[in-house]
């Protein structure tokens, strides 16, 4: 098995449902990604990131490979040129362990390729998202300009 | 453990050998203790606390595989002080070139 090579941990002070519906909820990922994340979110469905509503083309495109609420969410993730190439699938895990009055959420992002634009990105995107998921759920406000 | 004080953070980054460990990770992240120990002339058990020192401030976060435990840097706290006290405090000029980076890397991101 390869290494993961991107990990990212935030604490949040929420409850693992609701940080569970963030993560899959169309109108919340609107909110803190600033773009739109659609699936029925069963194992084995397709799941899409659009960025320009719920009516645009996918940015990003994936499979669910395990629904676990409110614990575990897994993803495969491509670009759409890449969506009949599996080898070039990514995938992200998302772990939510609640800790008294806080969760920590783990994101794993794994089978990526060195120096590949997916791996660029996310490099920069994830910080950005979970802080500004963090800044919803603890304060009702996302962080601006995000993108 | 609970939510990581500001305060934790800079605490684990004013220290030499720690910053040198997490630039280790970031040029080869997933590191085991002994990888991070070959880089650096200090015993085992200094790399090792050290390395507690940054996971307590969530700088670094540790992913079990197998038997080994990987060391992975955390980048959303250093992403936190960008955020709070520098991008607030950069001049017009840099926040203006800043913004049209963005802008012009905007397509693909995210």
């Amino acid at each position: 098995m390869d290494r993961p090579a991107f990990v990212c941990v935030t604490y949040i002070s929420t409850t693992p449902e609701k940080l569970w519906h963030a993560l899959i909820d169309a109108k919340m990922t609107t909110q803190y990604w600033q773009h739109v994340n659609v699936s029925d979110w069963r194992p084995g469905s397709k799941w899409e990131h659009r960025r320009d509503g719920e009516a645009g083309e996918p940015a990003l495109v994936g499979k669910v490979i395990e629904s676990s609420p409110p614990r575990r969410l897994v993803l495969t993730r491509a670009f759409p040129a890449d969506e009949a190439r599996e080898d070039k699938h990514t995938r992200v895990t998302f772990e939510m362990e609640p800790l008294g009055d806080v969760v920590r959420l783990t994101v794993t992002h794994d089978r990526l390729e060195a120096g590949s634009e997916m791996l660029e990105g996310i490099t920069e995107g994830w910080p950005k998202v979970l802080s500004s998921l963090k800044s919803l759920l603890e304060t009702g406000r996302p962080l601006p300009e995000l993108w | 453990m609970s939510a990581v004080d500001e305060n934790d953070v800079f605490k684990a980054l004013a220290d030499h050998t720690r910053r040198r460990l997490l630039d280790q990770l970031h040029a080869n992240n997933g590191q085991t203790l002994g990888e991070l120990c070959k880089g650096l002339d200090m015993t085992r058990q200094a790399v090792s606390q050290h390395l507690t020192r940054l996971e307590a401030a969530n700088l670094v976060a540790t992913l079990r595989q197998g038997r080994e435990k990987l060391h992975y840097l955390n980048p959303v706290p250093i992403h936190e002080i960008h955020e709070r006290w520098i991008e607030k405090f950069e001049d017009q000029h840099q926040r203006a070139l800043h913004d049209l980076r963005k802008r012009a890397e905007g397509g693909r991101r995210g």
